[in-house]
């Protein structure tokens, strides 16, 4: 009994807590009302090609921005009002979401794929392993409707939306109108994606030579192996070619088909699209359905685990054996690099915290 | 030889000072170490990860892959009520299952004394939930130790976790039976959330804890899996095989509310 009454205060204690949080809470600066077009200044990174992201369709603005990491960490968007984009996307892995192979959302549902990061979206041409999205602005459709994960129509969105109080006002401030629409509330989402740019690792720092970029030995004799070895797909400075490849996983029961689920092309059967390594010591678990849980299995996985197929990649062959030829020192020197790809910057800034 | 004689003087002066402050404050004179072993079992049985089954209320067969939880803001008291809470910034630990280290949490700079009962959080509390990501560090990181073990701020940290397999779970996506137990939800930061926080007292009854100068008194905490199935309702992996934000995640906490007893004490 005594233990209960403790429980039972102890809750109540909590309960006024959290609602002391709740009262003093504020969604950011009160609204004004006043449509605000000050730019966001977005910039391109001097060691980043130019991104594809159209900025002319959907100008930055410093409101806009704001306007789309409110509703980025709002559970309004799926059906129970639980699961925020912010759910799966965390920050402290690079806006992936650390630990779970599968990803999980509405009603504890478990889904079929990994998590992949948002970052450096601007210089994404294809979203989602099997890129069956292609424009930044209709990315979050997928996730609000999908059954697993927020199981929300986008209508009903829009709906709860327009009826909080907090946004009509903050949706003139960034776009002039307090009318809230698919497209301004996509765009004021894509706004706030297109801030999240990974581009201050100590890699980063290296090639331009700032203060803070120093590798030691082995991170450069990682880096060299790298490019002979893994660059490929791992491309250039987004290190991916935002291509569709067979990286010869075996197949696991569930079957994924990848990229011919999208074309239905044989020629793209298990093919996913090459994701960036760029923060990859913080979004394990990894490939597409999370089935490795190191770096150090990856890099097993491409020296000795590929499995040979029709559509494996030719890159993934040596003198038709299938895997790429790497030592044990070589695996090591490699992930010491890859370590290299993590922005502490990025994953601690203060601008991704909501307000 | 004068100044020599004087610094003595001021030594001994300083001295007595701080002995006679000391006997000034009978309640805090002294202090030792309380070390806390958290030692999960299984019913009667030491949990073991991986290689044994054991079979929940429900008659389920399971393995248990993954045991990991918070506990926090610790309290400890003395039969006359008085007692003693750990300082908040180190009253965070994450015991996990596989890292036998992490199961032993050390209480230092604890009043000696005769302490009988104590007090302590599963999860993190929601101040702690809710305060900038500077003050998350240790235990609390979730780009370090906490890894995995946080949502997001409006969700907040997972409290406990418990995961493994059973062949009375469903087959899911990557063809494996698992079952998923991720408990958190503190009340929430922009919008209501269930509160699934729980505080735990323990009476140590008959066999107070003798605190010393400078020893260590352990005291053992013993969590028994088998509770968080059954601890008040009986939960069925079959049934309900993962269980994270839905609303049966509070039939979970309070069950796991009960798997916590004393099991020995010792001064060493």
């Amino acid at each position: 009994m005594e233990n209960r009454s403790f429980g039972i205060i102890g809750s109540i204690l909590f309960l006024g807590i959290v609602m002391a949080c709740q009262s003093g809470k504020d969604p950011g600066p009160e609204a004004t009302g006043v449509y605000d077009p000050t730019p966001y200044d977005w910039k391109k990174p001097a060691n980043f090609p130019e991104p594809v992201y159209g900025f002319s369709k959907n100008p930055m603005t410093q409101k806009g921005v704001a306007l789309g990491k409110m509703l980025f960490f709002d559970g309004a968007l799926s059906r129970d009002g639980r699961i925020a984009c912010g759910f799966c996307h965390q920050q402290y892995s690079a806006f992936a979401h650390a630990d779970h192979s599968l990803s999980h959302g509405i009603d504890d549902k478990i889904g079929t794929r990994n998590v992949r990061n948002l970052q450096n979206v601007a210089w994404s041409t294809a979203f989602f392993w099997d890129g069956s999205i292609t424009d930044l602005d209709t990315l979050a459709v997928s996730p609000i409707q999908n059954p697993l994960e927020m199981g929300e129509h986008l209508g009903n969105v829009l709906d709860k939306v327009r009826q909080r109080a907090s946004y009509p006002a903050r949706f003139k401030e960034a776009f002039g109108t307090e009318q809230i629409t698919q497209e301004n509330f996509l765009k004021a989402l894509s706004q706030f994606m297109l801030t999240m740019v990974s581009a201050n690792s100590r890699y980063d720092k290296y090639v331009r030579k700032e203060p803070g970029g120093d590798l030691s030995a082995d991170e450069r004799a990682g880096l060299s192996l790298f490019k002979q070895k893994c660059a490929g797909c791992h491309q250039g400075e987004l290190f991916t070619n935002q291509g569709y490849h067979n990286n010869g996983l075996p197949v696991s029961e569930i079957n994924d088909q990848g990229r011919f689920g999208v074309t239905k092309k044989e020629t793209d059967r298990l093919k996913f699209l090459v994701p960036s390594l760029r923060n990859i010591e913080r979004s394990l678990p990894y490939m597409h359905d999370g089935r490795f849980w190191s770096l150090e299995q990856v890099l097993d996985h491409y020296s000795q685990g590929v499995k040979d197929s029709p559509t494996l990649d030719s890159r993934l062959k040596t003198g038709g054996v299938p895997g790429i030829p790497l030592t044990e020192p070589e695996k090591k020197q490699i992930i010491a690099f890859l370590k290299t790809l993590t922005d502490q910057q990025f994953i601690t800034d203060r601008q991704f915290i909501p307000n | 030889m004068k100044n020599a004689f004087f610094a003595s003087g001021m030594s001994l002066f300083l001295f007595l000072t701080v002995l006679v402050a000391c006997h000034n404050d009978p309640l805090e004179p002294e202090y030792g170490t309380v070390q806390l072993r958290f030692d999960n079992v299984v019913g009667a049985q030491e949990l073991k990860l991986d290689s044994t089954t054991y079979t929940n209320g429900s008659g389920e067969p399971f393995t248990v892959s993954r045991f990991t939880y918070f506990v926090s803001n610790i309290k400890l008291k003395k039969a006359d009520g008085s007692e003693y809470v750990v300082p908040q910034d180190s009253s965070y630990f994450l015991t996990s299952q596989s890292n036998p280290a992490s199961r032993t949490v050390l209480l230092r700079n604890v009043p000696v004394g005769d302490y009988t009962s104590i007090n302590f959080m599963v999860g993190v509390d929601s101040l702690r939930n809710t305060m900038e990501i500077g003050k998350r560090t240790g235990a609390l990181d979730p780009g370090g130790a906490a890894a995995g073990m946080y949502w997001d701020w409006n969700s907040g940290y997972i409290f406990l976790k418990l995961e493994g397999t059973s062949t009375k779970a469903p087959v899911d996506a990557t063809g494996k039976r698992n079952f998923v137990y991720h408990i958190g939800l503190f009340g929430g930061y922009q919008t209501k959330t269930a509160n699934n926080l729980k505080t735990i007292q323990l009476a140590l009854g008959t066999q107070p804890a003798h605190v010393i100068v400078n020893g260590t008194t352990g005291i053992q905490v013993k969590a028994d899996v088998l509770k968080v199935f059954d601890g008040v309702k009986p939960l069925s992996i079959a049934a309900a095989p993962t269980i994270m934000v839905s609303d049966s995640a509070k039939n979970v906490a309070n069950n796991y509310a009960t798997m916590f007893s004393i099991g020995t004490v010792q001064v060493d």
